[in-house]
């Protein structure tokens, strides 16, 4: 039989961030999947290096919109491990509350997509009206929809009032009956079972082999958070009080996925709820002075998983190097495990299954004359033997790497 | 103002071009159209190709491999035709600005196209859907 590709991008209806698919199909079953991005990269680590240490949070903040809560407080995390101090309790506290609120809208927005994906409209529109509620006390915290501003080297950059706690309460429990009704929903509804059910099963093995992250791998039983296995901030306390747990289940289908989710949100409900119980009060800014030369890598459980922030200082006023490792970098290979074998229809809700996000993802950028030259692992592996490399070289270091 | 302006500004259509963007935008955009706010009341409809769209709602900055893809896009969209550029990023460029993968504002983009084309900025990281609604009905007043 002859093969078709189907090419789905880079503005496509389906898709709010451009990328490119092609699906090479036999009849209506895709063989395979080639995902083309760059659409998005926009430089963000370059940047970073001409700003101070004080502005990169809010440049990082808009690596994502969605995850605007997890890229800075990956980064002062990086930060403060190479200052070798603690954020005082009630920042720590701040941007905890800030992280998990997003974790919610996070949820509840890939939900409405998933929704979407399959032709059920009415989830979508419930999930994003429950959604608007979040919303609004998180503006109510922080003064903004999206991109809060809260973290801070050292600790967090605003207080937040006592009345918009009370509000955010209203708020969790508003939701958490919502969310209870979407529980309900995923346990009776035939739609949702015949369409979810055994599709894009990612399997335990993979999700090791490809290394998946979050709330894609938790599904298929792996049951790595890193709010769990490294407690950071107000976590070590919540998790020693039995605030919340890690949700794991087994099957890895798309199903799991969407219950994992939704229970997640359940959990971050109730962390939100322990976390305004015991704001302590008192500082919220460690107040930090000078940078001093050294090296710092920090992590955060993102909505789609963990995000790694590494940093280099020489002393001066802004990083020489900053790197980004978002979760979806990582996700996006499992697609080779799960996509091939299912329908078109079907293929379009695994990729969205990941809840991919591609201005996470694009750290490279490859600018040439003829655009139609590509970059394999062994030129990548190459390129960083050759800048790590010059690095030490500059640094005065003697090299640790094995001959290349 | 002509019979094209006069259709125009009937019951637009709208076609989402995400340039770079940090999704913000653009889930903002989608928001428009749940319950809370519901622009398909005005009879605002996001379409899915720029051949039907009467606007190009246009998110984020341009970098060098997306700038053709918009000018592209731009060449499809039917004439007259409205460009908002919503947010921050598309109305100034504000941190991406002078990136090594950010040749040009989006506006520039456009109007080298275009030297007539009809420019909206809707400013705002992100822009409240509110803030949206009104940059619309105030472009469409002034048409």
């Amino acid at each position: 039989m002859k093969k078709t590709t189907l090419p789905i991008g880079p503005f496509h209806p389906l898709l709010e961030e451009p990328e490119f698919f092609t699906l090479y199909l036999d009849g209506e079953i895709v063989k395979k999947v080639d995902l083309r991005i760059g659409y998005n990269h926009r430089g963000h680590e370059k940047l970073s290096t001409g700003l101070t240490w004080d502005q990169v949070p809010f440049l990082v903040e808009r690596i994502c919109g969605i995850c605007s809560t997890s890229h800075p407080y990956a980064y002062v995390l990086a930060v403060e491990d190479l200052l070798g101090i603690k954020a005082p309790p009630r920042g720590q506290y701040i941007r905890a509350l800030i992280g998990e609120m997003e974790r919610i809208h996070s949820h509840l927005l890939w939900l409405g997509l998933a929704g979407h994906f399959i032709g059920y409209n009415t989830v979508w529109m419930w999930s994003w009206r429950y959604r608007e509620e979040i919303l609004d006390a998180c503006e109510k915290l922080t003064g903004n929809r999206n991109h809060y501003a809260m973290c801070r080297v050292g600790g967090a950059r605003r207080d937040i009032t006592r009345e918009a706690m009370d509000f955010t309460m209203g708020a969790l429990d508003s939701n958490e009956k919502s969310t209870n009704m979407f529980l309900g929903v995923f346990a009776d509804d035939p739609v949702l079972h015949k369409r979810l059910k055994g599709v894009g099963v990612l399997t335990k093995e993979d999700a090791i082999a490809y290394c998946a992250t979050g709330p894609t791998s938790r599904p298929s039983g792996v049951p790595w958070d890193v709010r769990q296995d490294d407690p950071y901030d107000a976590y070590g306390p919540s998790l020693e009080a039995g605030a919340w747990k890690v949700i794991v289940t087994e099957n890895g289908d798309v199903f799991d996925k969407a219950v994992v989710r939704v229970l997640e949100i359940l959990e971050s409900i109730k962390l939100c709820r322990w976390l305004i119980e015991n704001m302590p009060d008192g500082e919220i800014d460690a107040g930090v002075g000078d940078i001093p030369p050294g090296e710092g890598v920090g992590h955060h459980e993102a909505p789609r998983g963990e995000v790694i922030h590494y940093i280099r200082s020489d002393g001066s006023n802004k990083p020489i190097r900053h790197k980004v490792r978002a979760p979806t970098f990582v996700n996006l290979p499992t697609y080779k495990a799960t996509c091939p074998g299912h329908t078109i229809a079907d293929v379009a809700l695994i990729t969205a299954s990941i809840d991919p996000c591609y201005c996470c993802t694009e750290r490279i950028g490859v600018v040439t004359r003829n655009r139609t030259s590509s970059v394999t692992q062994d030129d990548l592996v190459k390129l960083s033997v050759e800048k790590t490399r010059e690095m030490e070289k500059r640094m005065g270091r003697k090299s640790g790497l094995v001959k290349f | 103002m002509g019979l094209k302006t006069a259709a125009l500004k009937k019951s637009i259509w709208v076609f989402h071009v995400a340039c770079s963007p940090c999704n913000n935008c653009d889930i903002e955009i989608l928001d428009l159209l749940t319950p809370r706010f519901d622009i398909e009341r005005f009879g605002i409809v996001l379409v899915g190709s720029p051949r039907h769209a009467d606007a190009l709602l246009i998110t984020g900055v341009a970098n060098r491999h997306v700038t053709p893809r918009l000018i592209e896009t731009y060449r499809a969209t039917s004439k007259p035709c409205v460009c908002f550029l919503f947010g921050a990023c598309a109305s100034g460029g504000t941190f991406f600005k002078g990136g090594y993968n950010v040749p040009k504002p989006v506006d520039e983009i456009i109007l080298e196209e275009d030297p007539n084309a009809i420019i909206v900025y809707i400013p705002g990281c992100p822009p409240k859907p509110e803030a949206m609604i009104a940059g619309v009905v105030k472009a469409l007043s002034v048409l």
